[in-house]
């Protein structure tokens, strides 16, 4: 995006993100919640909303919803309702969502995000719980959408599942930033969701959806431009995207002295452009009211104090905490929070190795392997602890890099352990002082035109005859002895 | 405060409810003559008074995260109108999701 | 012996004696419902073999010596409100005609458990909206007394059924006044329990903070019984209160009232008032009087603001509660014609399904939660509530227990109030507080009124939670009003004797 457009506009950001809570069963029935089950298996009289059925609260899903209001620095509602969002959708069963309005159970809180260097705190307007809907097929029509279909096939085995709802406060300030900052946020957000244990938040998968809210303000003016709503924002990278084409696009409507329509758009990942859904102008009157099926929830206090004592180390402050105890920059840590790596290393490092050792082969030689193979780093056959093993043998002098490396390729291959593979292998350094001095006389004899090289002052010449020695002795000996003797050798000894 | 014709057209369409014209031409005199009687409320105080939503006073109902038995598919689906690869079958959807 | 003119208690103590066979008494019942019913139009679906059966299966194990429950061998009607399995549920609308439910509601279920006989499912207003059966989409029931009166609503088809000795027993729901007002205008009694008292699990919802199962009998004590029988806890409904059901069936015993204070309701009265309606229940009052009750009026001043309250809340929960009957998932379908989406098929659902009172109050619920309008109507309506709820607790620091007139008027004629909607809401003008208070209230009958001959009732309102003492007021009024008359009331029923 040019700058320009931040140059005389303002943008002002704003997520809606719906998490699926990770419990086993429903929001409101015992159902269960497992994904991929047969159409219609996992229904029962509540969840189809059958005349007659009534509503019963999952307390699990209460207690994860206070977690991440917690977690996000919100405050936890005292006493709180849940409401009736009365609109006629097939996919929802009894043509109301069961939701909370003006009642949420957490409100305002924030998160801090980082980005280049800069800290955004993005302000937490609200977290609430509601259930979700039933899955549609369309069926016939050209593109398996919705438009042009013949009818459509409604399977309930999602309806009821427990959805978190956290909206943020509107952002402004982030500049040219915006795009990255709404991803960050997202990004952040999900990491924190995934380290309560309260869902597996994948975006692929569904279990976590996000609404990018955009509008555009002309710089200076003080005043609020219209707000548009881009959904089916299906990965992280489409959160930027979305955010940096609908800045591009309001910003042409205006400088054509147009009016930014309020309305919900629609994000498309081929093109990465939205186009025009429904007008948010011609808004559904909801016609909340509190649901009467269902008595007000009352956290008590001390309850909300054991969750808040029980919540795991937020990412945010492992990360702070990681860094100032490996003594990182800011930008090596961002190379293992890029690399998806900060796990393995920690625990690489809990496993005994130095946090630069286990940096070094985790964002080296294991990411080219997992590169390589097309997989995520986590998913390669070796573990932190086999890790730290090598590192501690080629810290003891037992191994090489070179010979390290062999080592993985074995370990990765399903040979066994490290120390197995070196036994297994003959893949030790050559320590006996005898054999190398042999391999450093042979290298000598053989390469007259180094040595006299090396002798007449042309040191990077010795190169040659560490070569030699190291292929001899097929890469198992210590280089940095080998130069020494090398060195030895030619100064008379 | 009169509920005119128009006003129970757009609430007919809320509801989802086809009204005929006739049906439209004798129900906004009878929903009149209702809201005129039950306006009365209007002269109440209510300041300060709270809202009873729920008569029984009762707080913190849940339940356990524990699975229990549910329908079977033939069972969830036995009285549908139609049905297809064991998903209810409906007419065509037009507009987008919430 | 005429099997069918036992009451419950009666039939419990010939069944549990082997005198008699459940399916003698069941049978006894089918009969007299193929005998009268073409008249009174009662049920709407009847489940001879499954009664039967039912009843064949109590035989056996009573004769194996096993140890039943109380019912064990009652016949009992089911208002078509509940969720049965095996028989149809059709709420009174053509929208659930034929509907099959997959599940069972949990009142149905425990009576089946306390061997109860399930005979069929009966008449009712449409959805629970009215006041005469003449909402129903499968035509009116009628009044046992009068045919061509009404049997109250909404309610009707289990009250008429009680009353022209078809069952026993009969259950049915309370929203504003439909178990108490048909129990009136027939004759008979029926409760309508505290709110929360019974579940409603499988019950199809009208009005969520106000709808409540309740039961109907020829007595008081049967009333208890079933009152006993059908109460209680249960988890599958989150408004349901976890405590033991009030000693009814004790209360009904002991139905003494010595040293009771009884308060009679001020605002309860006045014009509108049936002249014999009124009558019947001053010498109900006075009769409570002379058996040892402390007699006072009490005022309830917000009172008169119930009926608008109350027809503002019923009808925005059941815009909502309905909503669900979209034609996608089950019940009728109309308009599917292949060229319609789904809006238009659901519309037109709708349109054909619901009758017009139906109609009536989903638009109305519609527009009083609008925006824009939400405060003025649900939100104050709300507000009322706890005006009339603060009414009620003023009083019972006073009073034991508050007395009414059921219901202003006698049975009215089947098409005399069918066009005025606003006519017919005042038959719930006495039974609406204790339904927006989720408090608990009987209705006893009390007398004829002089101009027609018609069945009046007694009211009797009590706190929540202390229904015990409905059955104890009630059982001692109707003890001394069956010595006066010399025979129970219902036998001067002349309905169903041309």
């Amino acid at each position: 995006m040019t700058s320009t457009v931040t140059d005389r506009y303002e943008p002002v950001i704003g997520l809606e993100t719906h998490v699926e809570l990770g419990t086993r069963t429903k929001m409101f029935c015992g159902c269960t919640t497992v994904f991929g089950g047969e159409p219609n298996s996992q229904v029962c009289p509540v969840c189809l909303g059958l005349p007659g059925s009534l509503p019963v609260v999952n307390k699990l899903a209460i207690e994860y919803t206070v977690r991440i209001g917690l977690a996000l620095n919100c405050s936890i509602a005292s006493w709180c309702r849940f409401a009736r969002k009365n609109y006629f959708y097939p996919d929802m069963p009894k043509n109301f969502q069961i939701s909370q309005y003006d009642e949420p159970l957490c409100t305002n809180g924030y998160l801090d995000i980082h980005v280049d260097g800069q800290l955004f705190k993005v302000g937490i307007e609200r977290v609430h719980l509601e259930e979700d809907t039933g899955k549609s097929l369309h069926v016939g029509g050209a593109t398996g959408r919705i438009h042009g279909a013949d009818y459509s096939l409604v399977d309930y085995n999602r309806a009821g599942i427990p959805l978190v709802e956290i909206v943020t406060k509107p952002v402004d300030g982030t500049g040219a930033l915006a795009p990255v900052v709404a991803r960050a946020y997202v990004t952040d957000l999900r990491d924190l969701i995934r380290s309560l244990g309260v869902s597996d938040v994948r975006m692929e998968e569904g279990s976590m959806r996000c609404d990018v809210n955009t509008s555009l303000s002309p710089a200076g003016s003080g005043t609020w431009g219209k707000r548009t709503e881009t959904k089916n924002v299906n990965s992280l990278r489409s959160v930027e995207r979305a955010v940096r084409s609908e800045m591009e696009r309001q910003a042409s409507v205006l400088d054509a002295g147009k009016r930014v329509i309020q309305e919900t758009r629609h994000f498309h990942e081929d093109s990465g452009t939205t186009t025009s859904g429904r007008s948010k102008e011609e808004a559904q009157d909801y016609r909340y009211f509190p649901e009467p099926d269902l008595v007000p929830v009352a956290p008590p206090a001390d309850w909300v104090e054991q969750i808040r004592a029980d919540l795991p180390e937020a990412p945010s402050a492992r990360r702070a905490r990681l860094r100032a105890e490996w003594s990182l920059s800011d930008l090596d840590m961002s190379a293992l929070t890029n690399a998806d790596a900060l796990d393995l290393v920690e625990a690489t490092v809990t496993a005994g190795a130095t946090p630069a050792d286990a940096r070094k082969w985790w964002l080296g030689e294991l990411a080219r392997h997992a590169n390589e193979a097309g997989i995520e780093l986590s998913k390669l056959a070796v573990t932190p602890v086999q890790v730290a093993r090598v590192t501690a043998l080629v810290a003891a002098g037992t191994l090489n890099d070179s010979l390290a490396r062999q080592v993985f390729d074995a370990v990765l291959a399903g040979e066994g352990d490290p120390d197995e593979v070196v036994a297994a292998r003959g893949l030790a350094v050559v320590s006996d002082e005898g054999a190398l001095l042999a391999a450093v006389d042979k290298a000598v004899a053989a390469n007259p035109d180094a040595v006299a090289s090396i002798r007449a002052g042309r040191t990077g010449a010795i190169g040659v005859l560490v070569g030699a020695v190291m292929k001899a002795t097929r890469g198992k000996a210590d280089a940095a002895r080998v130069r020494a003797l090398i060195d030895q050798r030619l100064s008379g000894s | 405060m009169s509920i005119t014709r128009d006003d129970v057209v757009h609430l007919a369409r809320l509801s989802r409810i086809a009204l005929t014209d006739h049906e439209l031409d004798h129900l906004a005199p009878q929903l009149d003559q209702i809201i005129a009687a039950v306006a009365q409320i209007q002269e109440v105080a209510v300041d300060g008074i709270p809202p009873t939503s729920h008569a029984t006073g009762l707080t913190n109902v849940l339940r356990e995260d524990e699975p229990r038995p549910c329908l079977t598919p033939e069972e969830a689906l036995d009285q549908a109108p139609a049905v297809d690869l064991q998903r209810f079958k409906v007419p065509r959807i037009l507009g987008t999701e919430e | 012996m005429d099997l069918t003119r036992g009451t419950a208690a009666e039939l419990v103590g010939l069944l549990r004696a082997k005198q008699v066979s459940a399916r003698e008494v069941t049978q006894a019942h089918l009969d007299r419902i193929a005998a009268v019913d073409g008249k009174v139009h009662a049920f709407l679906h009847l489940a001879a073999d499954q009664a039967l059966a039912q009843a064949d299966d109590i035989d056996d194990r009573r004769a194996a010596g096993e140890d039943l429950p109380t019912l064990a061998g009652v016949p009992i009607a089911v208002k078509d409100v509940f969720t049965t399995k095996g028989i149809p549920t059709t709420c009174g609308s053509r929208i659930l005609e034929g509907w099959h439910p997959p599940y069972e509601s949990t009142i149905t279920t425990r009576l089946r458990e306390n061997g109860a006989v399930i005979l069929g499912k009966t008449n009712m207003d449409e959805f629970a909206m009215g006041s005469s059966t003449e909402n129903s989409a499968y035509g009116p029931s009628h009044n046992p007394w009068e045919l061509s009166k009404v049997p109250g609503g909404s309610s009707g088809g289990s009250s008429a059924a009680v009353a022209a000795y078809e069952a026993p027993l009969a259950i049915g729901t309370d929203t504003g006044g439909s178990i108490r007002q048909p129990a009136a205008v027939c004759g008979i009694v029926g409760t309508k329990p505290t709110y929360g008292g019974s579940s409603r699990y499988g019950v199809v919802a009208f009005a969520s903070s106000l709808d409540t199962p309740g039961p109907f009998a020829r007595t008081v004590l049967d009333t208890a019984l079933l009152h006993e029988a059908m109460s209680g806890h249960d988890p599958m409904d989150s408004t349901s209160i976890d405590a033991p059901v009030p000693p009814v069936v004790e209360a009904a015993r002991q139905a003494d009232v010595s040293g009771l204070r009884i308060g009679v309701v001020t605002e309860l009265s006045g014009d509108g008032y049936q002249g014999g309606v009124m009558a019947r229940f001053a010498e109900a009052v006075e009769l409570l009087e002379h058996l040892g009750a402390k007699v006072t009026e009490v005022s309830c001043p917000h009172f008169k603001y119930a009926l608008p309250a109350y027809y503002l809340i019923a009808p925005s929960e059941c815009s909502s509660n309905l909503a669900r009957f979209d034609a996608m998932r089950y019940g009728l379908r109309a308009g599917d014609d292949g060229t319609r989406d789904a809006e238009e098929v659901m519309s037109l659902t709708r349109e054909a399904g619901f009758g017009a009172e139906v109609k009536r109050r989903i638009i109305l619920g519609t527009y009083a939660l609008s925006s824009g309008y939400y405060d003025a109507y649900y939100g104050k309506a709300q507000q009322v509530r706890t005006l009339i709820i603060r009414d009620f607790d003023a009083a019972f620091a006073q009073v034991d227990v508050l007395v009414s007139p059921t219901t202003p008027t006698t049975a009215f004629g089947i098409g005399e109030r069918a066009d005025d909607p606003v006519a017919m809401y005042l038959a719930d003008l006495c039974t609406i507080p204790s339904d927006l208070a989720g408090n608990a209230a009987i209705s006893v009958p009390c007398g004829l009124a002089d101009e027609d001959g018609l069945p009046v009732g007694l009211q009797v309102m009590a706190s929540a939670m202390a229904d015990d003492r409905l059955y104890r007021v009630a059982a001692a009024a109707e003890a001394a009003l069956t010595a006066r008359w010399g025979q129970p009331l219902l036998t001067r029923a002349k309905g169903l004797q041309a």
